[in-house]
């Protein structure tokens, strides 16, 4: 957990394991989606930081623009080969921090060959349009209004770069009051099972999820009406990206 | 059930509905109660034990800005209550938020009573806050100690 101004990591025995596709994940990595946090705000920090890790993620949290650009390797030119494969799923900023502002530090890690393609979003507590189109013109992928919510943090479950298993011939919405799922697993299919949402559990030859698992699972849960992608533990083993969806509305609830 | 755990368990219901009633409490704290997990059974205290502290260094940080002998760096001031303002919006803390959206217009129209005024309303109303949110967490501790479950409290 952050106590300071530096940088907080989480301890792996805290960490839930995602348990969906990752079948290419590079080996430097473990299968987690990992998100860098920036906020200035301590509070804020526990707080994005708890509602990544209920989602599933391995959360860094940073207290400043600087601090990000350092642990992203993007302010040294001596980039080591570490550095290099640094996998870095999602970037959330706060926007009004000293020093450098969360605009700027946009502005840099698109301006990065090695970060670029990372989806960043924007937090703030101020709803100021001009603010939100700058942004977005930037090229961030969405802009949160805080305080931020757990619905919220759900939902940016979509801009991930990581190449998740999506089934094409499963893709289903969720709706909340919709029977339990059918999971239809292909007999013939000789792909390992997915890992289970078990906190423990990262080995690929565990059972896949019965429905009503699949339902309470906080990776799972039903998705807003606007995501057309839903995450399946279908056995099938094309993995394709999932589609990353440009902004609809600021995280106005 | 224990008829001591019930009473004490109506008691903490009440209580609970009471703050958010009388607005020192909002949905974002009903928010954070909601991450809270047998796995992460002290997340709010946690959250809110920081954001006090925050509320006695901001606090500070201001005292000292508008203490100046000569000109007073309102813009100083500012920042620090935006600061405020957003840790307490993040944990629910709606009057000190209210206070601290107050406060900023203050700032911005170089009001120095007003902001001492309101400086002043900011202090009593966070160790306000403190206290009751102690108390709370103390009927929570009671509650466990007499053998029984701290209930969820439905605010709507």
């Amino acid at each position: 957990m952050a106590s300071d101004g530096g940088v907080s990591c989480l301890r792996r025995s805290e960490m839930m394991s995602v348990g969906i596709g990752g079948i290419d994940s590079p080996p430097l990595d473990v299968d987690e989606v990992h998100v860098l946090a920036v906020d200035d705000s301590l509070v804020d920090r526990i707080v994005i930081e708890r509602l990544l890790r209920i989602t599933s993620c391995k959360v860094t949290a940073v207290d400043s623009g600087w601090r990000a650009l350092e642990f992203l390797g993007i302010d040294n030119e001596k980039a080591s080969a570490e550095l290099d494969r640094l996998k870095v799923d999602l970037i959330i900023t706060d926007y009004c921090m000293p020093g450098m502002t969360g605009y700027e530090l946009l502005k840099k890690i698109k301006e990065s060959s090695s970060f670029r393609q990372v989806p960043v979003v924007i937090m703030s507590s101020e709803n100021v349009i001009t603010r939100i189109d700058r942004c977005l013109e930037e090229g961030a992928e969405d802009f949160l209004l805080k305080p931020v919510k757990l619905a919220d943090v759900k939902r940016l479950r979509n801009y991930l770069t990581r190449d998740v298993q999506v089934s094409n011939g499963n893709k289903r919405k969720l709706p909340e009051d919709s029977p339990p799922l059918t999971l239809s697993h292909d007999s013939s299919d000789s792909s390992p099972p997915p890992s289970t949402l078990s906190p423990d559990s990262s080995d690929s030859s565990s059972p896949p999820l019965s429905p009503v698992e699949i339902f309470s699972s906080p990776l799972l849960s039903p998705l807003d009406d606007e995501d057309d992608d839903v995450l399946t533990t279908s056995p099938e083993s094309t993995p394709s990206p999932v589609r990353r969806q440009k902004m609809r509305s600021p995280g106005l609830d | 059930m224990d008829a001591h755990v019930a009473q004490l368990q109506m008691q903490y219901r009440n209580y609970i509905l009471s703050l958010y009633q009388q607005g020192f409490l909002d949905d974002q704290f009903t928010e954070l109660k909601s991450l809270q997990d047998d796995g992460s059974p002290d997340f709010v205290a946690e959250v809110l034990s920081l954001f006090f502290d925050d509320c006695v260094k901001l606090v500070g940080n201001m005292a000292r800005a508008l203490d100046q002998t000569g000109t007073v760096d309102f813009s100083q001031v500012g920042a620090n209550v935006h600061q405020l303002k957003g840790s307490s919006s993040s944990v629910g803390a709606k009057r000190v938020k209210g206070l601290c959206i107050n406060f900023k217009e203050l700032c911005e129209a170089k009001n120095y009573e007003g902001c001492v005024r309101c400086l002043q309303q900011v202090d009593i109303e966070y160790k306000t806050l403190k206290a009751k949110l102690q108390d709370m967490f103390n009927l929570e501790k009671q509650i466990v100690q007499a053998g029984g479950i701290v209930p969820q409290v439905d605010i709507n």
